[in-house]
């Protein structure tokens, strides 16, 4: 079951129409469609559909939206629901920071039960808040085809149990218009192209991660990303690219949408999103830097969840079928073994892809270095952001 | 000295019981909670200490904020007040049989989220959209000019969203207005724009006042808007309240930046309601 405001369902819509896959006409037709449906069939249909499924437990996931949602409610959640009759109420947020916030104010986690969990730093973040769970793995036989280099670092935090399965991976490098920026001057430039001064009112930003803009930052400024010494650097740099900046986006349709309509010409930017506003056919394009941002995300499973219904689901999710269906959708590699899996000629074409399984090439965010800084400098961020 | 009759009392009681528990002992629990500590990220003590407030008091990036709000707060409502004034006018004065649509047409924006209607003017002034499609087209530019994620789109967004709470305050305001004043005022000598200014615009400053106090408070506690149509330096007093809350994870400053926000609002009501009385303000939104 998809659970959606109209928010978001125009926000989709409008998605859609900044990338070509719906006119304008048909767009406020919809529109217009679409605010007499809910007004006149909402009520109803919603009592009807929950009487539906009344009869198997629900599994309430939250995660990104977008073509990422699209992809999982498309090829794991409705399959899964046909075929255990248990029902994936799947909502998106803004950040798992939103999450925590709702969880922590309503004082127990219900309602929420797994989350596309991003990055080894909120894995910890989650067990050290006491929302983690102990996994039993002999109900997820699907995780022997994990690769190693992803499970490792969520077993060095709970080496007795896993409390998510790693699932995809990616990285955010750098997205821009190939109409404006050529191949070799953003090779030359790598983390520096967003502080171009002759694009200024063209650059984007992603401003809903603290550690994303500090990780540029220490790129421009020369640092290693995970062993930060100077932070005013970081910032000073976070400075000169705010100055430049038309808007920092706070999602991935936002992002697409930036795009594809030509607002910004580039920006830091998550793979996955740019292979499909790629696969539409817009002339973006979209490099690494050196010691670019490199991230993986997990299914994090919260306390108190049904745990064999959402071991079911995990499996579910990383049986190869499953999976690879996913990673094709959403546009970003699974977490499946390369070398234990045959991959698809369009996974293996995905950004970030490592054939290896290894994952060597690729630079994650240090959990230990990173979340001993975030109380002191996600507060200085947001204050960069607002002109300080 | 007038004695209360504990009828009326007793009458009033689920009302209070209601207002105390869902606004008096949630603020309660606000104040209580800007003494707290914050030690990590969602980490909070429970303690009896003043260095958020001091915090508050001491850091100039605050008070930046709080005059920022202030400043587009007065700015939304003066325009509101100008724009606002000429179509509550001509639906309170309209000799037709049809007011009823007009008012309806004023309502109607009500029924679509405030966030869609706010996100509509990336349609409107965004590269692609509907202004710069039209100057290129008639040939006026070669490229599409910036128009958004700036104060002026956030101030637009603002009015779009607001000034139907300014129109039907003056508009009652003026409805309420004996229909002969004008007319005795002509005969007295007075031209048509005398009359006006003398005699109408006084009568209906109490709508005015109404609606400007409405279309303040509401602006100084928005986030949304500046979040979708500003640009990095354009955002309100209650977007540190969402940093501090989400993206922060501190409860304990969020709660000291939300008590000093209502404190703002509220002292503003308190005036306006000092000065004029809540009358007006009930009477347009009943």
């Amino acid at each position: 079951m998809k659970k959606i405001d109209s928010t978001k369902r125009y926000e989709k819509l409008r998605e859609a129409v900044g990338n070509g896959d719906v006119d304008r006409r048909t767009f406020f037709g919809l529109m217009g469609s679409a605010a007499i449906t809910a007004g006149v069939a909402g009520g109803a249909m919603t009592s009807m559909a929950r009487m539906a499924h009344a009869a198997g437990t629900e599994l309430h996931f939250e995660g990104w939206g977008g073509v990422v949602s699209e992809a999982l409610r498309k090829y794991a959640f409705a399959p899964y629901e046909a075929a255990t009759g248990n029902t994936v109420v799947d909502a998106t947020f803004g950040g798992e920071n939103e999450v925590l916030t709702k969880i922590k104010a309503a004082g127990g986690t219900a309602g929420h039960n797994i989350l596309h969990s991003s990055g080894v730093n909120w894995y910890k973040r989650w067990v050290d808040a006491g929302y983690g769970v102990a996994l039993n793995e002999a109900n997820i036989p699907n995780l022997s085809n994990v690769m190693t280099a992803m499970l490792d670092p969520f077993r060095k935090i709970t080496p007795n149990s896993l409390s998510a399965v790693p699932y995809d991976y990616g990285t955010t490098g750098i997205a821009y218009n190939t109409k404006y920026i050529t191949e070799a001057e953003a090779k030359e430039l790598g983390a520096n192209l967003l502080l171009r001064k002759d694009l200024k009112g063209k650059i984007g930003g992603w401003g809903g991660d603290w550690a994303n803009r500090a990780w540029y930052g220490a790129l421009q400024s020369g640092q290693d990303p995970n062993a930060i010494s100077d932070w005013d650097a970081v910032w000073d740099k976070a400075r000169e690219h705010r100055d430049l900046v038309l808007k920092y986006w706070s999602s991935g349709a936002e992002l697409m949408d930036l795009l594809a309509k030509e607002e910004i010409y580039v920006t830091e930017a998550w793979s996955g999103r740019v292979a499909a506003l790629q696969a539409q056919g817009h002339p973006i394009a979209y490099i690494d830097p050196p010691n670019g941002l490199a991230w993986m995300e997990s299914m994090f499973v919260l306390k108190g969840s049904p745990m064999a219904e959402a071991e079911e689901l995990l499996n579910f999710m990383l049986d190869p079928q499953t999976a690879l269906a996913v990673a094709s959708g959403q546009k970003y590699p699974s977490s499946l073994d390369p070398t234990k899996v045959d991959m698809p000629a369009d996974v293996q074409a995905l950004p970030a892809f490592d054939p290896t399984g290894k994952l060597d090439s690729l630079v994650f965010r240090d959990p230990e270095f990173w979340n001993a800084q975030e109380k002191a400098q996600s507060k200085q961020w947001n204050r960069v952001a607002k002109g300080a | 000295m007038t004695q209360t009759d504990p009828r009326a009392l007793k009458l009033l009681s689920p009302s209070l019981a209601f207002i105390l528990a869902m606004v008096v002992i949630p603020m309660a629990f606000i104040l209580v909670y800007s003494f707290y500590e914050n030690i990590d990220l969602a980490v909070d003590r429970a303690a009896f200490q003043f260095g958020n407030w001091q915090e508050l008091a001491s850091d100039g990036y605050y008070h930046a904020a709080i005059w920022k709000t202030l400043r587009l707060s007065l700015i939304v409502t003066a325009l509101a007040a100008v724009l606002g004034y000429i179509p509550a006018y001509v639906i309170a004065m309209t000799q037709t049989r049809h007011k009823w649509l007009l008012l309806l047409l004023l309502i109607m924006p009500f029924w679509i989220s405030f966030i869609i209607r706010t996100l509509s003017w990336i349609h409107i002034f965004g590269s692609q959209g509907a202004v710069n499609s039209l100057l290129m087209a008639l040939g006026l530019t070669d490229a599409p000019v910036a128009m958004m994620y700036n104060e002026f789109t956030v101030i637009v967004g603002f009015i779009h969203v607001f000034l139907p709470y300014m129109i039907l305050n003056v508009y009652v305001s003026l409805d309420g207005i004996d229909r002969n004043l004008e007319p005795a005022a002509r005969t007295l000598g007075a031209t048509p724009w005398q009359a006006f200014v003398q005699v109408t615009l006084p009568l209906s400053l109490p709508g005015l006042a109404a609606g400007g106090l409405l279309v303040f408070v509401l602006t100084g506690g928005s986030y949304v808007t500046p979040l979708i149509l500003g640009g990095p330096r354009d955002f309100l007093f209650a977007n540190l309240i969402y940093d501090a809350i989400v993206t922060e994870l501190n409860w304990p400053m969020g709660a000291t930046l939300s008590f000093t926000l209502l404190a703002l609002l509220g002292s503003v009501v308190i005036i306006y309601s000092r000065l004029m009385g809540l009358k007006q303000l009930s009477r347009a939104l009943s």
